[in-house]
């Protein structure tokens, strides 16, 4: 069997919150900033979506099936094409049907929900396959879950729910001398294969790419090959997000001339083919079990949940905010669930990080406030006015 | 009379206390030349004179100038000093003026000097350039005033110049002390020195309270028989109560002020965990913003009630009054407080007030509730009485109200009087 090269994409978009003021509380219950929401989703499908899903598709049918990808789309960010850009959806539809692109199935509101709530996460899960159905019309075989948060735990969850794929980081702390680039199995969970992230080979494209400091500046196609082929191991699992491609690296960094060049240069070699996530699992099997006792994840230095959960705020909001779940059962209203949800989308917990140093510049990119104290008072003020419409709605129940 | 502001443009509560002291002076039938370093214009002048510091042109007669030196000693200002900015604030204006030297501005003699008037960089060198320009102002009109009036130490200098140019008697007014500003250990000593010297030589020290009064006489050592204190008041006239729509239903208790340590914002965070403990239908509201915003808002987060406190940042105008009339209680749990206006600013909205004993206005409010700082455990209880028995609140809520309309600055500036005329004679 020859080895392989699986490249998978991460589209999402956070439902952004308005300045949402103490005033507001009670008042007001619209949390969203639409106006940021629109403009910046037309401003990425411009840059990346829309070019880069028609660079993806001229490869695919250049190289007659032979190159293959696979995404997985939030459930917020396919809200948000359906609401401002359905060119979009259309655009990944046109790749769905060319048979050689794999949707992953997600948690629906990108959230944490895994660590803290089987049953929420269960639903997610599930409300994101159908949606992936409706839009796509194909049914998700394999899992990512958000930011790829994985430990023993979610994989017995994972497992259970019937998967036999699942995307992990090759986080360093777990892997010890292992490589990642092998299929390995969860521990808990014997059906469940899964596929370790090559962190560094990944982020030589979407972090490296474009840094003239570096001393292999610039990436050429060939150069990158030369790479893949010295590491060894089965497979190479190439994980990032979409945005990568003309967001986070612009267009005039040569970034959609280098995948253009990428599947021709390793087609022509004939080491590698590419296979999507499912398909990697079926061609190659589980070297050993691995096991992941805590969350790992594929954020920052330290590949953990700090992002997400590493100070007192969100610790906090995170508590408040699922110490709700069982009243929402109660009351089972479907727009209060979709609040929720939206509320529980991890990028308004990763905006009130305080590890400013080391990933800093990062954590700046993506937070539309200025402190991580601002985002949580934001943030929560509108979950103090949402926690007042849920004990309202219980009363009457 | 030495200033450093006037409504409408101001910063902080000397610019209003000003006003109400020369009000109510005029009420009391003595007549005030306002000198402040940057007047707009748009000054009420109807019960003062003000002099606009900016117009005046230092006087070029050498004989002045070394007496100017010799006297007053002024102090060379190689180095920027912020007293009411934070150091985020601080550091900006720094980095701008490094941009622009054209805001370091140097004088001549015979020149006018444009002060900003604001609390800005190169206060310092503000602070010394008024007193040169306050000391020739006094020369001009000193047959016109029989006493100097310096409103804190950033016009002590500008005071100390003017006695003695003009030998009048000078009366400083400490509205605040260096003590009040920070803890002991962050004391800038050259504030600290410039509030000395200007108590000293002072013939009489006015205090805003009997704790300031304190201060000033075991802090700075100055003889009790020439400090007095003359409470401040306020002046509400024309000022009517806001009808806001609330939007929660609960009960609210609010701060209001700058997060500072001297405001003790941490002690109402503790008082408001352990009156979420007991009650559930109450929230609590931090309102302003300071150098320990965001620890206090860790603080929050860690006590896990984040989701019945609330920050809202600084508020300005009608959010300030909007703030009030959406409160069920206000606290001020002040560590060091010279007076602290804002109780009665609640009070007049209605509003029952909890301060701190180590506030000047719990030496004028019969009607406020009044417990230690420190004691968080009197400051729940106080808080959970006033929402849980309205007999109480309503008592503290209308007894209130008269108390702070009858606290007027006629009644305060007469003791005033009292005090000049006790230097004018000797």
């Amino acid at each position: 069997m020859s080895r392989s090269i699986c490249f998978y994409f991460q589209v999402h978009q956070p439902t952004r919150l308005r300045q949402y003021r103490f005033f507001d509380i009670g008042k007001d219950s619209h949390y969203y900033d639409d106006f940021a929401n629109r403009t910046i989703l037309d401003r990425i499908a411009a840059k990346c979506y829309l070019p880069m899903n028609e660079l993806l598709l001229e490869q695919i049918k250049k190289h007659k099936g032979k190159f293959r990808v696979a995404f997985s789309i939030s459930g917020s960010a396919l809200e948000q094409f359906d609401r401002y850009a359905p060119e979009v959806t259309e655009s990944f539809l046109k790749l769905a049907k060319t048979g050689c692109v794999e949707f992953l199935n997600e948690t629906y509101y990108h959230s944490l929900s895994s660590i803290v709530s089987p049953t929420e996460f269960r639903h997610q899960v599930l409300k994101h396959r159908e949606a992936i159905e409706e839009h796509f019309g194909v049914t998700p075989k394999a899992f990512r879950n958000t930011e790829l948060v994985y430990s023993d735990a979610i994989g017995a969850q994972v497992g259970d729910m019937g998967f036999t794929t699942m995307l992990a980081e090759g986080a360093r702390h777990i892997m010890g001398w292992r490589s990642p680039d092998y299929v390995y199995s969860c521990d808990t969970r014997d059906s469940l294969n899964l596929l370790l992230r090559n962190y560094r080979l990944s982020d030589d494209i979407a972090f490296r790419f474009s840094d003239s400091n570096w001393q292999e500046y610039p990436l050429t196609a060939e150069k990158y090959l030369g790479w893949l082929k010295a590491a060894d191991g089965d497979v190479i699992n190439l994980f990032m997000d979409y945005e990568t491609f003309g967001e986070h690296q612009p267009s005039s960094t040569g970034i959609f001339e280098f995948m253009k060049a990428l599947p021709g240069v390793v087609l022509k070699d004939k080491e590698f083919e590419f296979r999507t996530p499912s398909e990697v699992t079926a061609a190659h099997g589980s070297v050993s079990p691995l096991s992941a006792p805590e969350a790992i994840s594929w954020a920052d230095e330290e590949r953990d949940l700090t992002a997400w959960l590493g100070n007192a705020l969100q610790k906090d909001a995170f508590k408040k905010l699922y110490d709700l779940s069982e009243k929402l059962s109660i009351i089972d209203d479907p727009v209060l669930w979709t609040d929720w949800g939206h509320l529980q989308e991890s990028d308004h917990l990763y905006y009130m990080c305080t590890k400013f140093f080391t990933d800093g510049d990062m954590h700046k990119y993506f937070n539309p406030y200025e402190t991580p104290f601002e985002a949580f008072i934001n943030y929560m003020n509108v979950l103090s006015d949402f926690i007042i419409r849920v004990n309202e709605m219980l009363e009457t129940k | 009379m030495f200033g450093w502001e006037f409504p409408p443009h101001i910063a902080g509560g000397l610019g209003t206390a000003c006003k109400g002291i020369v009000e109510g002076l005029a009420h009391n039938g003595v007549e005030t030349i306002f000198v402040m370093p940057s007047a707009s214009g748009d000054e009420d002048q109807s019960c003062t004179r003000i002099i606009d510091a900016s117009d005046v042109a230092v006087a070029s007669v050498s004989r002045t100038v070394d007496e100017f030196i010799n006297r007053v000693k002024f102090l060379y200002v190689d180095s920027n000093l912020v007293p009411y900015v934070n150091p985020d604030e601080y550091f900006e204006a720094i980095e701008k003026m490094k941009k622009d030297p054209s805001l370091r501005q140097t004088i001549g003699f015979g020149q006018k000097f444009r002060f900003s008037g604001k609390y800005g960089a190169n206060l310092m060198e503000e602070v010394s350039r008024y007193a040169q320009v306050g000391g020739t102002i006094a020369m001009q009109h000193s047959d016109e005033f029989d006493v100097i009036h310096a409103h804190d130490w950033l016009t002590y200098l500008a005071g100390i110049a003017a006695k003695e140019l003009t030998g009048k008697p000078l009366v400083v007014h400490v509205h605040a002390t260096s003590y009040d500003r920070g803890d002991e250990q962050h004391i800038d000593t050259r504030v600290l020195d410039i509030e000395t010297r200007g108590m000293m030589v002072a013939d009489r020290v006015v205090t805003v309270s009997d704790l300031t009064r304190n201060i000033v006489i075991n802090k700075y050592g100055i003889d009790p028989a020439k400090v007095v204190t003359v409470h401040n008041a306020v002046d509400f006239s024309g000022r009517e109560n806001l009808d806001v729509e609330r939007g929660v239903k609960d009960k609210v208790v609010t701060f209001l002020g700058r997060i500072t340590f001297q405001k003790g914002p941490e002690y109402f965070i503790e008082a408001a965990a352990k009156v979420l403990k007991r009650t559930k239908g109450v929230r609590f509201v931090m309102a302003g913003s300071g150098d320990m915003m965001n620890r206090a808002i860790m603080q929050v987060a860690r006590l896990g009630i984040s989701d019945r406190f609330h920050f809202t940042g600084f508020l300005r105008g009608a959010d300030v009054q909007r703030m009030f009339a959406m409160s069920d209680v206000y606290i001020m749990p002040s560590v060091s407080e010279p007076f602290g206006i804002s109780p009665l600013e609640a009070m007049r909205t209605n509003v029952p007030s909890i301060i701190s004993k180590q506030s000047g206005a719990a030496e004028v409010l019969k009607y406020a509730f009044k417990v230690d700082f420190w004691d968080v455990d009197a400051m729940a209880d106080d808080i959970y009485a006033l929402l849980q028995y309205p007999a109480l609140s309503a008592f503290a809520s209308e007894s209130g109200f008269q108390e702070v309309n009858d606290l007027k600055w006629n009644q305060a500036t007469a003791k005033l009087k009292k005090v000049y005329e006790s230097i004018i004679t000797q």
